[in-house]
């Protein structure tokens, strides 16, 4: 639980990306709009993190756990000197699984096929 | 502007300089866009505290035109910081377009959409054959070491690169004899007309190592800006593949191109780690780079795409 009133975090960001498309957007040109055009980005994929966050850090533990990793310092570390060479398939199939969490967050776009 | 001026008239022994403009740069120098006795001229000046050397883009820019590719001319160079206040180089203004999204998109460049993949093995096979014996102290590091150092520097894991890095190590293609490479081969460091290409440009990077690394540099996912050919988002592996051996370049092994492609992608995901560095530790803070951190799983994504079927 959290003592704060309402909005949300995630409202609050909401509100300000909602401004900066409204306003901020329409209003600038040459850099500065490329710049604004950057940070509602930004504020987004902070809303999908808010959003999406406590489901992907439990499904990334329990990967970790499958592997008999402590992290992903601990991940990348045994992946670097050989000791899960014998698990190849299985650490890629989960790699891949953290890999499309930190896209549905930061650019879900990228995961649409191209065309 | 007028300090400026007087020194680029020095420089140029004694032409007159009119029209100075500051173009938009890169990150490590200024710009500028100015005519001496009336010809359209471009300055390039390190800014303080970046390392690279001026003088391996006009050592690189010469060997390159020497060799038949497409370049600006190079009309004065120097790394004596008295006369411009630090390293410069005035090379001649080529007209032409360089932002990658108008080249695949807009309608006149059309002609050009068909024509690059060949033009591109063209200009590569030249560089390529390019006559480095007299090039001294040239970079020359095994990009795979270079990179692998980086990666570890920045302290932060990435279980995905760890497990390219692994592949990249258990392929790496034996060392061929070191040619130029030009390091950044790609739209966006291209002046394109209409027609096609009309100038490779930004040579800091270049350094002796494998041809292929340019090739392969060519073909990651990220230069295709949206576009869904391999070669530049405008062409074919075979069609590139075709027109450099055609123009000279020598055998092409397909799986050699590919593992470069992979390296540049694994390479370029490292890069990423570092720009959002620049903002968090306080060296050059900007949201824009901050946000560049969270591209770093696009290139993990590609990746997986790219050995898919070949782990």
């Amino acid at each position: 639980m959290i003592p704060h009133d309402n909005p949300s975090a995630e409202q609050l960001v909401e509100a300000v990306r909602e401004w900066l498309q409204r306003d901020v957007l329409t209003s600038t040109v040459g850099s500065v709009q490329f710049h604004t055009r950057v940070a509602i980005n930004v504020l987004a994929m902070v809303e999908r993190e808010l959003q999406l966050g406590s489901a992907q850090a439990a499904a990334h533990q329990r990967r970790l756990a499958t592997l008999g990793c402590a992290d992903d310092a601990d991940l990348a570390a045994r992946i670097r000197n050989g000791e899960l060479d014998d698990r190849l398939p299985e650490v890629r199939e989960l790699v891949w699984e953290s890999v499309r969490d930190k896209l549905a967050v930061a650019n879900p776009k990228y995961l649409d096929p191209p065309g | 502007m007028d300090d400026l001026t007087a020194a680029l008239s020095e420089v140029l022994g004694g032409s007159t300089i009119t029209s100075v403009a500051r173009l938009s740069g890169g990150a490590s120098r200024d710009t500028f866009r100015f005519e001496a006795d009336g010809r359209p001229l471009i300055m390039q000046r390190q800014r303080g505290g970046y390392e690279r050397d001026m003088a391996v883009e006009a050592t690189a820019l010469r060997l390159a035109a020497a060799a038949g590719v497409p370049v600006a001319e190079v009309i004065a160079a120097s790394t004596d910081p008295s006369a411009l206040g630090a390293s410069y180089l005035v090379v001649s203004a080529v007209e032409g377009e360089t932002i990658a999204r108008k080249i695949l998109r807009d309608t006149e460049f059309g002609p050009a959409r068909v024509a690059l993949a060949g033009q591109f093995g063209v200009a590569l096979a030249r560089l390529h054959s390019a006559d480095v014996s007299g090039v001294g102290d040239f970079p020359a590091d095994d990009p795979l070491d270079t990179y692998r150092a980086v990666l570890d520097e920045v302290g932060h894991p990435h279980p995905a690169l760890e497990l390219a890095y692994r592949w990249l190590q258990q392929h790496q293609p034996a060392s061929p004899p070191m040619v130029l490479v030009h390091g950044d081969f790609r739209l966006g460091n291209v002046i394109v007309g209409p027609e096609g290409l009309r100038a490779v440009i930004d040579w800091e990077l270049a350094h002796l190592g494998d041809p292929m690394e340019d090739l392969g540099w060519l073909c990651v996912k990220a230069w295709r800006f949206g576009g869904t050919l391999p070669v530049a988002g405008v062409g074919t592996r075979e069609q590139l593949i075709a027109a450099y051996q055609q123009a000279g370049g020598g055998a092409v092994d397909p799986d050699v191109v590919h593992w470069w492609e992979v390296f540049g992608t694994w390479k370029w995901g490292i890069i990423c780690i570092t720009q959002a560095l620049a903002h968090t530790s306080g060296v050059s803070r900007s949201h824009e780079l901050a946000a560049i951190g969270r591209r770093v799983c696009e290139n993990e994504h590609d990746l997986f795409l790219a050995l898919e079927g070949r782990w």
